[in-house]
């Protein structure tokens, strides 16, 4: 049977967002007979011409329509689904942005199919590992063979396909009647000085051994200097030296950054379960039993009161 | 209350506060004798079972009395006791196994279920349902209304006060729910029960209440290690010099075994850990035999009534009475309550039932109630019982026990003398330069583990953001008094570390109360030494939320 | 106005998940169920609609066993007028409820069809998207603000790249995220008011609903657990760390 794979392209602005090219990290564990990207904007050149260069990519086809100028859903989903048909494609991915969660679910059912939700392993090219009860379990399913198959893939669980392909380019010309009951009003891009901690790529935090309300300013400045949010343990919250929503962990946010580092906090085990999906933790503790270097990737023992300024420092 | 809060107000003939063994046999029975009154049961924990703990080897004298047919009706009674084995353990690879012949009369377990309560109370609640109880999980009796001096019901927990006592979006105001007759099955240390008991002076003629803190786990252990149906009970060892108290290891289905530890709550020194003091018990070479290889499930701890008949207080007062734990029905030398409760709970039930026959407007006092419980197999159990926690405080797990032993076999319970222990446990905590600081191993995570990963197998939560539901009478006691005299021992003896004393910024001792981690064991409202501490309900549906504990 | 609601009974929110040992699925037995928390926000909007003169109607839905009538008791609770149970003791994937609610919806005829954004169960968050689709709806999914007029919904969605606001036609599937709202408590006399309120029990087979072809799991695991990395002794190494996985 060939895997023939088609990747809806997650995009915005003119650039392709990087999820894509984690979708096609994931596609081609699916042993593909090939990979095409679909770009579906007003003009979609610019996205075409980065979706190209990823590795794996076969084709990247391009559809035009003034209609696409801001992804919706019910306005994609006739021309995926035309796409899907036209080129016989066995498998139709998507990220599991909130693009991909809005779009995949709405494809497939016009398709008629079951979707595999955020897969997280690929076992072959239709059975897959995805996470249940917040991560909290992983099942591993099996798609029916015989029809099409829908997924969004877990971006977190895939690097994205690295660069330096040059896929060829269609055009392509879908035969598609869209809706007009769902129209774009307005988009409100978050634009706040520090990043928003339950979506930030980056986060600092702080625990207990931060000490105080006013000793938690090394930590805003250190997450200003990178660009990250700030978060903190339930510790530094209940001892008031932060506000409550600032809070990660089981009762707080969950979370699930690039890089999250962490500073005179324990790692009990409620905090674990908010952050057990970031990509990398650093962990700094003066205590080398905290439970928290059982799960950092890197650790370093010491005081943060003289690690911090010779971190802003030596980042430069 | 400053200012007149309008409530809704609902009535009953008979409301119950608490939907545990004793509560939920009272309401069948209510319903059982008298099909047409209005019964209500209140419950703090988010659904039935959520806050109920037992150990649990159960007597279903009662059950049988409340539903003969049990066994047709489907109750989880699915484990009988196959065999009991009795330890005195020495150290932590030594133990003395006590002959049959030798293991006093009452821990003899044959005709017994090994439960979990959990289930129990489930099934109890949906036999109280099905004769048309109304029952309200998610909401706590915040007070009793005494009006006159007389108990004439209850004001519900009022939702959406923030930290700080404000009113958030959504507040609900508590209602009031009043009845002829209130019962308090609200378990060991109940907060409304222990307010009664104070004002009404219901323990004027009896010792003072004593109490156990008991940890338990629930672990699914190597089908070839697993015997369903087999008993272990155990003394001493870890406990043999600190404190007292007493060990048990159920085998239950399905690979599970339920296993714990009571610490008798007089201990002396303040540097004790009960928390502690369990996880290493599961590294006795007896106890660690069946769950090496094992996955622990749940966690939970829950403290115990155990004065037994010398502390148990007046029962009834007017327009309520407390039955089950709440008085303290408890038969300790059995290490077994929920029969006794469900049998209080039965006949406080029928004396209102009786009571409102007749067309009784209810409030008045129910002593058919405590007529019928002096007449009954449970004061009968307890009187004979009397002695053992006495003997056991006064002369130790061995002398005491041996003294058990001639009294529960020799005299079956009827030795001509009376033990008394009159301290209370909080007092009999002794200051910390007196004591020995104890040092406890370290958990290795597979046997033994840390506080806060076993809190999380609880599953106990709270709204953040509400009122501390711990209230410190003085806040500066902690620190003040109770961390220089007995090294503030809340830290230790709650089994939840909701208790901690940290730096604050500038290098001072500050008390911090993480009171989302509670699991409603009521621990610190008896043990504090100052009595400090007061455990009141916080926001319905908060706690643990035990699945089948 | 008509709106209809669909809830979910899952396993309670604050219940750490026991996964059985032979892997075929979590231990639901004995552990506490509560209405899906995304579905309660959706009940909650639906009420409050209905408290501002918007909606005269709302209905609530659900698809499950017996015990699922629990969590309709809820919605009732919450203020809903009456509830519909579509019985089945077997596990229902997104496609097959999505069928169900299309027979349900052109039943009902709501204005407006009210879900949560996912059940946090399965995760899946395909429902309210999917029945949209098979309804020829617009879907407004992730909905942290709903603002309607007379034959049209204006919808903010919380999106990654910000807060996204669109304009649907009604009848329309609108799902709930997180900040749309925040769920009164349940008084009691309106959990008792709930017993009496009618629910109308239905099997797949009265709907004509075929249930769809299945994702079918093999086994259910714990997660991977996340292992000790490196120490390191100095800044100046944490720094070269950093770098090298182009962190900072």
């Amino acid at each position: 049977m060939s895997n023939k794979i088609l990747i809806i392209a997650d995009h915005l602005d003119g650039s392709l967002n990087e999820s894509t090219a984690r979708a096609v990290a994931c596609a081609q564990q699916m042993s593909p007979t090939g990979i095409d990207v679909l770009v579906l904007a007003e003009d979609g050149a610019s996205v075409a011409a980065e979706a190209a260069q990823i590795e794996g990519v076969s084709r990247v086809l391009q559809a035009d329509n003034a209609a696409n100028a801001h992804p919706m859903a019910a306005l994609l989903t006739p021309q995926i689904v035309a796409a899907a048909q036209q080129g016989e494609y066995s498998h139709v991915l998507g990220p599991n942005t909130t693009f991909g969660k809005d779009l995949m679910p709405r494809v497939a059912a016009k398709l008629g199919v079951a979707m595999v939700t955020d897969i997280m392993s690929v076992h072959s090219a239709h059975e897959f590992d995805r996470p249940i009860y917040a991560g909290n379990a992983v099942i591993t399913v099996a798609a029916p063979t015989d029809q099409v198959l829908v997924a969004s893939v877990r971006c977190a669980s895939y690097p994205a396909a690295p660069g330096g392909n040059s896929a060829e380019i269609e055009t392509l010309s879908l035969d598609a009647e869209l809706p007009g009951h769902t129209r774009f009003v307005n988009l409100e891009q978050a634009s706040s000085d520090r990043p928003d901690l339950q979506t930030a790529p980056k986060v600092i935090s702080g625990g207990r051994g931060v000490g105080s309300e006013e000793n938690f300013k090394v930590i805003y400045d250190l997450a200003d200097k990178i660009g990250a949010a700030v978060g903190a343990s339930r510790a530094a919250v209940d001892a008031g030296y932060v506000p409550n929503d600032m809070q990660v962990g089981q009762t707080g946010k969950i979370i699930s950054p690039e890089l999250y580092m962490c500073f005179g906090i324990s790692g009990a085990i409620q905090h674990l379960a908010g952050i057990k999906d970031a990509q990398t933790i650093v962990a700094i503790n003066k205590d080398e039993e905290a439970p928290i270097f059982e799960v950092a990737d890197i650790g370093l023992v010491g005081d943060l009161f003289k690690i911090i300024p010779e971190l802003e420092e030596k980042i430069g | 209350m400053t200012e007149e809060i309008e409530r809704d107000v609902m009535e009953y003939d008979v409301l119950i506060v608490g939907a545990g063994p004793a509560g939920l046999s009272a309401a069948c029975r209510l319903k059982q004798k008298s099909p047409d009154l209005e019964v209500c049961i209140v419950e703090k924990g988010s659904e039935v079972g959520a806050h109920l703990l037992s150990g649990a080897v159960f007597e279903p004298r009662a059950l049988d009395e409340l539903f003969p047919d049990w066994k047709e009706k489907g109750a989880p009674l699915n484990v009988p006791v196959t065999r009991d084995e009795v330890y005195f353990f020495t150290g932590e690879t030594k133990s003395k196994k006590m002959p049959n012949a030798f293991v006093p009369a009452p821990m003899h377990n044959d005709g017994n279920y090994i439960i979990s309560l959990g289930q129990l109370g489930r099934w109890l609640a949906e036999q109280a349902e099905e004769l048309g109880v109304e029952i309200y999980p998610g909401f706590a009796a915040q007070d009793a209304i005494v009006e006159d001096g007389v108990v004439k019901g209850i004001v519900t927990g009022e939702m959406g006060v923030d930290k700080n006592g404000e009113p958030k979006d959504g507040h609900v105001p508590g209602m009031e729910l009043r009845a002829k007759y209130t019962l308090f099955g609200e378990g060991c240390r109940g907060h409304i029960g222990k307010r009664l008991i104070r004002e009404f002076g219901l323990d004027a003629d009896v010792d003072p209440q004593h109490y156990g803190i008991g940890l338990k786990e629930i672990w699914e252990i190597d089908p070839d290690r697993h015997e369903p149906g087999l008993v272990i009970h155990g003394a001493g060892w870890p406990l043999n010099t600190s404190g007292s108290g007493g060990s048990f290891l159920y085998h239950l289905e399905d690979n599970m075994v339920a296993v714990g530890l009571i610490v008798d709550l007089n201990y002396e020194n303040p540097y004790l850990s009960p928390f502690k003091e369990f996880q290493r018990f599961k590294h006795h070479t007896e106890i660690a035999k069946y769950l090496e290889g094992g996955k622990r499930v749940s966690y939970g701890s829950r403290a115990i009534t155990k004065g037994g008949l010398n502390s148990l207080p007046k029962m009834t007062l007017p327009g309520a009475a407390l039955i089950g734990c709440d008085a303290g029905t408890l038969n300790f030398a059995k290490i077994k309550g929920n029969h006794t409760a469900m049998k209080s709970g039965m006949l406080a039930a029928e004396a209102a039932a009786e009571a409102l026959a007749g067309g009784g407007e209810g409030g008045d006092e129910l002593t058919g109630y405590t007529d019928a419980f002096k007449n009954s197999w449970a004061y009968e159990e307890l009187y004979a019982s009397r002695n053992f926690g006495a003997s056991l405080h006064k002369f130790g797990t061995f002398k005491g026990g041996a003294l058990n032993y001639i009294e529960q076999n020799w005299f079956k319970g009827k030795a001509p003398w009376n033990m008394h222990d009159t301290t209370p446990d909080h007092a009999a905590t002794r200051p910390a330069d007196e004591c020995q600081e104890i040092e406890y191993p370290k958990p290795d995570g597979k046997l033994s583990f840390d506080i806060l990963s076993s809190v999380h197998l609880s599953n106990t939560g709270h709204e953040e953001d509400q009122p501390c539901h711990l209230k410190l009478t003085d806040p500066s006691i902690p620190i003040e008094h109770n961390l220089p005299r007995y090294a503030e021992p809340a830290q230790r003896y709650c089994p939840a570390g909701v208790y901690e004393v940290v730096e604050d910024g500038d290098g001072n001792p500050r008390f911090q109360i993480n009171f989302a981690n509670c699991v409603h064991c009521k621990t610190c409202d008896i043990k504090d030494p100052a009595q400090n501490i007061t455990w009141v309900p916080p926001e319905g549906g908060g706690g643990p939320k035990y699945s089948a504990m | 106005m008509k709106v209809l609601v669909s809830v979910k009974r899952a396993i309670d929110y604050n219940v750490r998940i026991q996964i059985k040992p032979d892997g075929s699925g979590v231990v639901e037995n004995g552990v506490k169920h509560s209405m899906n928390p995304f579905d309660e926000i959706a009940v909650e909007q639906a009420m409050r609609w209905k408290e501002a003169g918007t909606a005269e109607e709302v209905v609530a839905v659900t698809i499950g066993p017996d015990a699922a009538k629990e969590q309709l008791r809820s919605a009732l609770a919450f203020g809903c007028d009456r509830a519909i149970h579509i019985k089945t003791d077997e596990p229902v994937q997104p496609l097959t409820a999505a069928r169900v609610f299309e027979a349900i919806a052109q039943k009902e005829e709501p204005k407006v069809f009210m879900m949560g954004k996912q059940a946090i169960d399965d995760d899946s968050n395909q429902t309210g998207q999917m029945t949209s689709a098979l309804l020829e709806w617009p879907q407004a999914t992730f909905a942290s603000e709903i603002e309607l007029s007379g034959e049209t919904a204006k919808v903010t969605r919380e999106i990654d790249a910000g807060l996204e606001t669109i304009e649907v036609d009604l009848p329309a599937v609108i799902t709930a995220d997180l900040r749309l709202n925040e769920p009164r408590y349940l008084k009691l006399p309106d959990i008792m008011k709930a017993k009496k309120k009618p629910i109308e029990d239905m099997s797949l087979d009265d709907l004509g609903v075929e249930a769809a072809a299945r994702l079918e799991t093999l086994k259910t695991t714990p997660p991977p657990t996340r292992e000790a990395g490196v120490r390191v002794e100095s800044v100046d190494e944490l720094v070269a760390k950093l770098k090298e996985k182009g962190l900072v």
